[in-house]
């Protein structure tokens, strides 16, 4: 009988028959209205397309957590993109020398804004267990990181959560105002000429 | 002395459903004398930031056209100074630290570094503690070998051997989590035996894992084996003579791929290795498939070692009773003031070993892995140096490359297993 | 592992055939250490490669280490290997630290074992000691521009202070 009922109302909404109210609440319930911003925003968060870039151990457990067991894919990271230049986001996994820091800041600038970086590790977010000098003392020292994932290495339960915690971060505030402090807008190779570091520059 | 066993299929090629007989393509030779205009060299470089290098490894490969004239490789992109941190820790914290070197070999760098640690202090170890310690070493082998086979497969485009042995993976690490609380680096091998001991049910558990194990490896075989994209991309592909690979220092599943059948576990054994019954897989051209091979049948014997060793475990301490080297147990503090003060001197300071020099190898899962400790009489080691097989067997790239195709190198990589975070340490 | 008449006996018939190479021989916890000066060091390889009865024909590893405040300072380690009688002899060459510009120098063993040429490399780099005759004697672990050797013991380990609440206010921070 309901389905009938909503035919009828169909078929008059089509006619032109629902007026004010009822049109209002006939929308409602069928029409999910947003700013293009926030529909952006989600269609963002659930399709965040990670770079390769597994350093160490962390890249291990990155691998499985891609495996079958504990599926990424069902969160939208469906495939790992070799280039930067196809990614959204960077999960460092591993222990940042350095000899390797100047290689992934500039992977990091080939990417294309938006851009989000995981530091997944202790060892990424803060050298973990190595206080010496080959070892960068932490990923945010050179990069400007939105979620750090702490465990040596983190579970692939641990590293989704981070994910789904970027996700939600994506979502709801992409941009907390560090990236401003670091200076991090513009920093690709060829900068966008309204943002950051190239504002002041005369790009044709 | 050495058991040698199964030959692969390096005399008789085998024939395809479709009757063709693949042979081994090979590259062009380098041309003698002067090289022409349209003959010229471009050096390209495969940063450390490459889909298909296992790690961050750089190569700066000389190509005419698609062969491979020349092949440099850059290390050091993950050097950790693992070894220098070492030198600052007393000897129970280095083993967490020293795990984390070839970091898909965590029980085997922790074995080797207490192995040289109980020889500096003449330590013996108890033998239900050297059983564990084989069991869990060589669950971490095949641990190893199936991370390999799923990379290596993914590289040369048979994708979906990367989900099944990530599957196969994953219940061995919870094999891992049930006896030690983590999945990698668990810190379960301590000097003078193993942490702690295995749960109720574990040694059911890890039979039916290993009898599972042995039907997956036969279902790898069979998608693998005989397929002729796989045999057409590794057969005859890298082949380094034996005597070369001996100059090289090559050893583990590289060597014995080239037909010499030395594995330390047969040769010089150490933690109770020779109580086991198990082959020792053997090749015979030294090219890719033969490595493959050598490997996948490694694993079978990982199982069968794991099966015998845990139906043949003993029962007794699963650390050494000796209360200045191992911590007590901790029913004890509360009863005696010695266990008390030890477990105090061990924690706060850690024990000291007499000076003295060793290095104690084993056989890990991509060949020789050695430890070298010098200790110099305090609670700290003042030199720990790793001989790590990737390091050395990355040497071999070189003379496997040379004169290939650039897509034969990607192989030669994929068979060669390096791990960065040995090489690099 | 040669037993000690064993080593000894190596001992002797090496010093016959290199006359001033052996300096000393130790056995120590199943170890036989064969120590031997710098200069003869190439000549001992040799003989302990070639000669049909030694044929300690693989270098298992070669590494260094830094013995301060011990006099002579550095050591260089050659592991040696018969693969048919399964047999390790420990080789040992100690070599003094001429001061601060100078590399202490030994000369590379490369002709006689191609595994030398990473290690040895990582030698050089780590320890600051100058293999003569490498053929390519540069960085491997540390970016080519690195300055110091960093596992010499004089070296420090680096990193950063940890922050702890007694130290917090005072530790200046990296952007400092």
């Amino acid at each position: 009988m309901e389905i009938k009922a909503r035919q009828l109302r169909a078929r008059d909404l089509l006619k032109g028959d629902l007026e004010g109210v009822d049109l209002d609440q006939y929308v409602e319930e069928r029409v999910l209205t947003t700013t293009l911003e926030r529909a952006l925003n989600w269609a963002r968060s659930n399709a965040l397309w990670p770079a390769t870039f597994g350093l160490a151990c962390c890249a291990i457990e990155m691998m499985s957590m891609v495996g079958a067991r504990y599926d990424t894919a069902r969160f939208g990271a469906e495939v790992f993109r070799a280039s930067p230049r196809q990614a959204d986001m960077l999960i460092l996994s591993g222990r940042v020398s350095i000899k390797m820091a100047p290689v992934v800041r500039r992977i990091y600038d080939q990417m294309l804004e938006p851009k989000w970086v995981i530091a997944m590790g202790a060892c990424a977010s803060s050298a973990g267990v190595f206080n010496n000098y080959a070892l960068v003392q932490g990923a945010d020292k050179f990069l400007p990181v939105d979620v750090h994932v702490p465990g040596c290495p983190p579970r692939p339960e641990a590293l989704i959560h981070g994910i789904l915690k970027l996700q939600r971060k994506v979502q709801d505030r992409p941009d907390l105002g560090w990236r401003t402090r670091y200076e991090a807008q513009g920093t690709e190779e060829w900068p966008h000429p309204n943002v950051g570091a190239a504002a002041e520059t005369d790009i044709a | 002395m050495v058991g040698v066993s199964e030959r692969t299929a390096g005399e008789s090629v085998p024939e395809l459903a479709t009757g063709v007989v693949t042979e081994p393509v090979t590259a062009p030779q380098a041309p003698d004398g002067d090289l022409g205009p349209d003959r010229e060299l471009l050096t390209v470089n495969f940063g450390p930031h490459h889909p298909a290098t296992h790690g961050v490894l750089r190569l700066l490969v000389t190509l005419e056209g698609e062969v491979v004239r020349d092949m440099k490789p850059f290390v050091g992109y993950v050097h950790t100074g693992i070894e220098k941190s070492c030198e600052d820790k007393s000897y129970w914290k280095v083993i967490p630290l020293v795990e984390r070197a070839d970091y898909l070999a965590y029980h085997f760098n922790a074995l080797v570094f207490c192995m040289a640690v109980e020889r500096l202090l003449d330590e013996p170890v108890p033998p239900r503690a050297q059983y564990l310690r084989v069991i869990h070493c060589e669950l971490n082998r095949i641990h190893s070998h199936l991370v390999w086979l799923g990379t290596s497969a993914m590289d040369l485009g048979a994708i979906s051997v990367f989900w099944y042995c990530f599957r196969e993976r994953d219940k061995v690490l919870d094999a891992f989590e049930a006896s030690t609380g983590q999945r990698m680096h668990t810190r379960y091998i301590q000097v003078g035996g193993v942490a702690e001991d295995i749960p109720a049910g574990w040694d059911r558990r890890v039979l039916e894992l290993v009898d599972d194990l042995e039907e997956r490896v036969g279902q790898y075989e069979a998608m693998l084996d005989r397929n002729e994209i796989f045999l057409r991309r590794t057969k005859g592909v890298g082949i380094v003579d034996e005597q070369r690979l001996l100059e090289l220092g090559v050893t583990g599943p590289l060597l014995r791929a080239a037909g010499n059948p030395f594995d330390l576990r047969k040769a010089a054994p150490y933690c109770s290795y020779e109580d086991f019954d198990f082959k020792i897989p053997v090749g015979t051209v030294g090219d890719c498939y033969d490595r493959y091979r050598v490997r996948v049948a490694e694993m079978r014997e990982s199982c069968r070692i794991v099966r015998q060793a845990i139906e043949g475990l003993p029962e007794g301490p699963r650390i050494t009773e000796n209360r200045k080297v191992a911590l007590p147990p901790r029913h004890e503090l509360a009863t005696s003031m010695e266990a008390l003060i030890h477990h105090f001197k061990l924690v706060t300071e850690g024990f000291r070993v007499p000076p003295g020099e060793a290095y104690v190898a084993i056989e890990g899962p991509r060949g020789e892995l050695g430890c070298f400790v010098v200790a110099d009489g305090s609670a700290k080691p003042a030199r720990v140096h790793f001989r790590d097989p990737s390091f050395v067997n990355l040497q071999a790239l070189r003379d496997m490359t040379v004169d290939g195709y650039v897509a034969d190198m990607i192989v030669n990589l994929a068979m060669l297993d390096p791990i960065l975070g040995g090489i690099d340490r | 592992m040669p037993d000690p008449a064993g080593l000894e006996l190596v001992a002797h018939e090496l010093r016959e055939q290199v006359p001033d190479a052996v300096e000393d021989t130790d056995y120590h916890r199943d170890v036989a250490t064969l120590i031997i000066r710098p200069a003869g060091i190439l000549d001992a390889l040799r003989w302990l490669r070639d000669e049909p009865s030694q044929r300690y024909h693989f270098l298992a590893s070669l590494h260094a280490a830094d013995y301060l405040p011990a006099a002579p300072r550095f050591g260089v380690h050659y592991e040696l290997l018969n693969l048919e009688r399964v047999e390790r002899l420990h080789v040992k060459a100690v070599l003094d630290d001429p001061g601060a510009p100078a590399l202490p120098e030994i000369d590379s063993c490369v002709d006689l074992f191609p595994t030398a040429e990473f290690q040895e490399r990582e030698a050089y780099d780590m320890f600051g000691i100058r293999f003569r005759g490498h053929p390519d004697l540069r960085r491997i672990l540390m970016p080519d521009d690195y300055e110091g050797y960093p596992q010499r013991r004089d070296f420090p380990i680096g990193g950063e202070p940890v922050l702890f609440t007694h130290n917090e206010a005072t530790t200046p921070r990296w952007w400092e």
